[in-house]
């Protein structure tokens, strides 16, 4: 009797995964590669604008990994790519830190398989990518993405959004970061974008922040973020502001502990 | 001729060039000789006073981490910190020395970082030199130009946020000719924290942005926690020592009344410049500023620091503590009864609105007096004193009180609806005020358990309902 009563239930629910899979395979073409999630297009109102800039930048809709790059994926790239390897890489393009946390060139150590991988630069992160077929995703990608909520994709207009992403980013690092995909993901079907480790962008250093917060609003460099403090969007925003000033402190080819990627595709 | 007038004026200018540097050599000198690293201390130490009578080139290596540590009894916050504690290591040069600055962020920060030190002329104080991603070292230099004492903090953006998680700290640049020698030196630095729970809510509190926004703080606190300078951390002095405080204020946002209790600043270099004021009671100290502030102490007992806009001493733990020890000095002392009049509630009883904090339920005594305790430090302390034993005509004693322990019952009253005018403890006659205090029924029967099981008190057990009963019949 139980039995056939999870029968009846699951029966239809079966169904209705295996129809709603069917649409979106249709849908979604071409096919989207395990462990990748679309994003459909929109808008993102950047924290930092030029004086001369737009209010919101648009984002075409576009691939991104669900979880960040995992040292098991890292490794996988490094056996096949010796001279990304710890004693071979070139010190050009990434720092005496360099996966410092594996035993070896080809050993991962005490680190986890699962866990994201850190103290990778920014030139290592976009070779992987560019060996998955993929792209480091820009910066407006990146914030678009995490600013969803768990319902929408605007995550401020979901209460104690701001405050929560906040408490998540504000954690003292844990001496072995958490495993990957263990978080609720959010809207876009995302995991993990706040709180597990800092993740580089493909123009991580485009918004310009001097170190010296607040003369940042004399700077005029069109390009650049030109008037920091009144070009800045979103004044409540400690969490945007703490990611801008942390990819303003880094240089391409530095490694940190907090530091992983994740990457991208164009559709 | 021209010539020789131009000999004559070249050998003239030698001879003034060395006689001037002759005279100067004697007592002191501009020209940069040497070099040293700098000893920086935590609070409330402070470096040994600058002997030399010139200026050197001064190496100071400064950290910065990232760490979960105590910010009240009960309570942890995860802390920004120069050196690894609140407020950041004291650092100490001399006016005219060259200062090589190296600021490290350790690997496993978060946050990058930079440092503003108040005491340097250029760009940012140093902050746009110093901008620092986690694992990896900067390095500027400059002049110490002007004597004082600085504010030094870090302005990575959201700037608030990183001071408001405990990042600043203070440099003494000591002018040219020395400052008077004292018999004590020490470090206290007011700060405040904005926690996502009321003040004494257990547990890791995160930072929070709303009551930072409106400058609301929880705590406002000396050196970093409650009670890092009180009881056995009180700063010590003994009777005819002459003090000096270097006081700084890391804000972010409160403007402190710094006061002494009991004591008047003989001096007070106001805003840590170069004036020095003479007999002054409160001083203000800016957010982000500072004073020193110099006086005799010529009574034993406990002076108490405080800001003196006074409800963030009593209620938010603005509070330390100055021990002197030696003979006493009865006619300087009977003087002290006179702080009565510092009580802020003024005349009448006053309770403060809110809702009363959620609390944890004791199954036992033992429970209960673990839990009293902790809400007797945050709460009853900073008056009745960490061992309950008052001070002597000013707040009465809770150890060994016939007061409280005759009647328990109007020790529950006296709590919860506070209690003002003359009574009499132990044969002392007291006539203060104590505001009633914002606590559930179970942390009323928690704490005044605690208070009947501690010091050598007789024991007992009040239980919530009591609490309740009594609330009803006020």
């Amino acid at each position: 009797m139980v039995i056939l009563k999870k029968a009846i239930v699951l029966v239809p629910l079966m169904m209705l995964l295996a129809s709603s899979a069917a649409q979106s395979r249709q849908t979604r073409l071409p096919s989207i590669p395990t462990g990748m999630v679309e994003i459909a297009q929109g808008e993102y109102a950047p924290l930092y604008k030029s004086p001369d800039g737009e209010d919101s930048i648009a984002v075409s809709a576009f691939l991104i990994d669900a979880d960040p790059v995992t040292n098991q994926n890292f490794l996988d790239f490094v056996i096949q790519n010796p001279k990304w390897s710890k004693s071979q890489v070139s010190r050009i393009f990434a720092d005496e830190t360099y996966l410092r946390h594996w035993a070896s060139d080809t050993d991962i150590g005490d680190a986890f398989p699962t866990s994201p991988v850190t103290n990778i630069s920014w030139f290592a992160a976009k070779a992987y990518a560019k060996w998955k077929g993929n792209r480091l995703p820009s910066v407006a990608e990146w914030e678009y993405v995490a600013g969803a909520g768990l319902h929408s994709p605007d995550g401020k207009s979901e209460d104690g959004f701001t405050t929560h992403i906040l408490n998540l980013t504000n954690r003292v690092t844990p001496n072995t970061p958490f495993l990957v995909g263990l978080t609720k993901p959010n809207y876009w079907g995302v995991r993990d974008l706040h709180g597990l480790v800092w993740e580089w962008t493909s123009d991580f250093n485009s918004a310009l922040i001097t170190g010296e917060s607040r003369a940042d609003a004399n700077l005029e460099r069109k390009l650049y973020c030109g008037s920091g403090v009144v070009g800045a969007s979103d004044f409540t925003d400690y969490a945007a502001f703490m990611r801008f000033a942390f990819r303003g402190s880094l240089k391409a080819a530095y490694s940190g502990a907090n530091l992983g990627f994740r990457t991208a595709r164009s559709l | 001729m021209t010539n020789f007038l131009s000999r004559l004026s070249r050998g003239l200018a030698i001879i003034l060039f060395f006689g001037t540097s002759l005279i100067l050599s004697g007592c002191q000198s501009n020209e940069i000789k040497g070099e040293e690293q700098a000893l920086l201390t935590y609070a409330p130490a402070v470096p040994a006073a600058i002997t030399r009578n010139h200026p050197t080139k001064v190496i100071i290596e400064l950290e910065t981490t990232e760490v979960v540590k105590r910010l009240a009894d009960g309570v942890d916050y995860t802390f920004w910190t120069f050196g690894g504690e609140v407020p950041g290591k004291f650092i100490r040069v001399r006016e005219g020395d060259l200062v090589e600055f190296h600021l490290n962020n350790h690997p496993d920060s978060k946050m990058p970082h930079n440092i503003d030190l108040h005491a340097v002329t250029g760009p940012g104080g140093g902050a746009a030199s110093s901008f620092t991603a986690p694992g990896k070292g900067t390095t500027f230099s400059f002049t110490a130009l002007n004597p004082g004492l600085y504010v030094y903090h870090c302005a990575t953006a959201p700037v608030g946020m990183h001071v408001a998680n405990g990042m600043y700290g203070l440099i003494l640049v000591e002018p040219k000719e020395g400052l008077e020698p004292v018999d004590k030196e020490f470090y206290v630095m007011q700060s405040e924290f904005y926690t996502q729970g009321a003040y004494g809510d257990a547990g890791l509190q995160p930072f929070d942005m709303e009551k930072a926004l409106l400058e609301t703080p929880d705590y406002v606190v000396f050196n970093g926690s409650v009670g890092s300078t009180t009881g056995d951390k009180a700063i010590t002095a003994n009777v005819g020592d002459r003090i000096r405080l270097y006081v700084g204020n890391g804000g972010p946002n409160l403007v402190s009344s710094f006061h002494v209790i009991g004591e008047i600043f003989d001096l007070v270099y106001t805003e840590g410049g170069s004036i020095a004021n003479e007999n002054v009671q409160t001083t203000l100290v800016p957010a982000g500023g500072s004073a020193i502030v110099e006086f005799t102490v010529d009574v034993p007992g406990t002076f108490i620091i405080v800001d003196h806009s006074i409800f963030r001493a009593f209620n938010k733990g603005a509070l330390a503590m100055i021990s002197v020890e030696g003979d006493a000095n009865d006619a300087v002392y009977s003087g002290l009864q006179d702080e009565s009049v510092y009580l802020p509630e003024g005349g009448a009883i006053q309770n403060i609105a809110g809702a009363a904090p959620a609390a944890q339920i004791a199954e036992t005594i033992e429970e209960r007096i673990a839990a009293g305790e902790r809400i007797y430090s945050s709460n009853c302390a900073a008056c009745h004193q960490p061992e309950g034993q008052g001070i002597a005509g000013v707040f009465p004693p809770l150890a060994g009180s016939d007061y409280l322990l005759s009647d328990p019952d109007r020790a529950i009253h006296v709590v919860v609806n506070g209690l003002e005018g003359e009574i009499e403890v132990n044969g002392e006659t007291y006539n203060g005020v104590m505001p009633g205090v914002r606590l559930s029924d179970e942390d009323v029967a928690n704490v005044l358990t605690f208070v009947l099981n501690a010091w050598g008190n007789e024991g007992g057990e009040v239980i919530p309902s009591h609490v309740t009963r009594a609330r009803s019949t006020h």
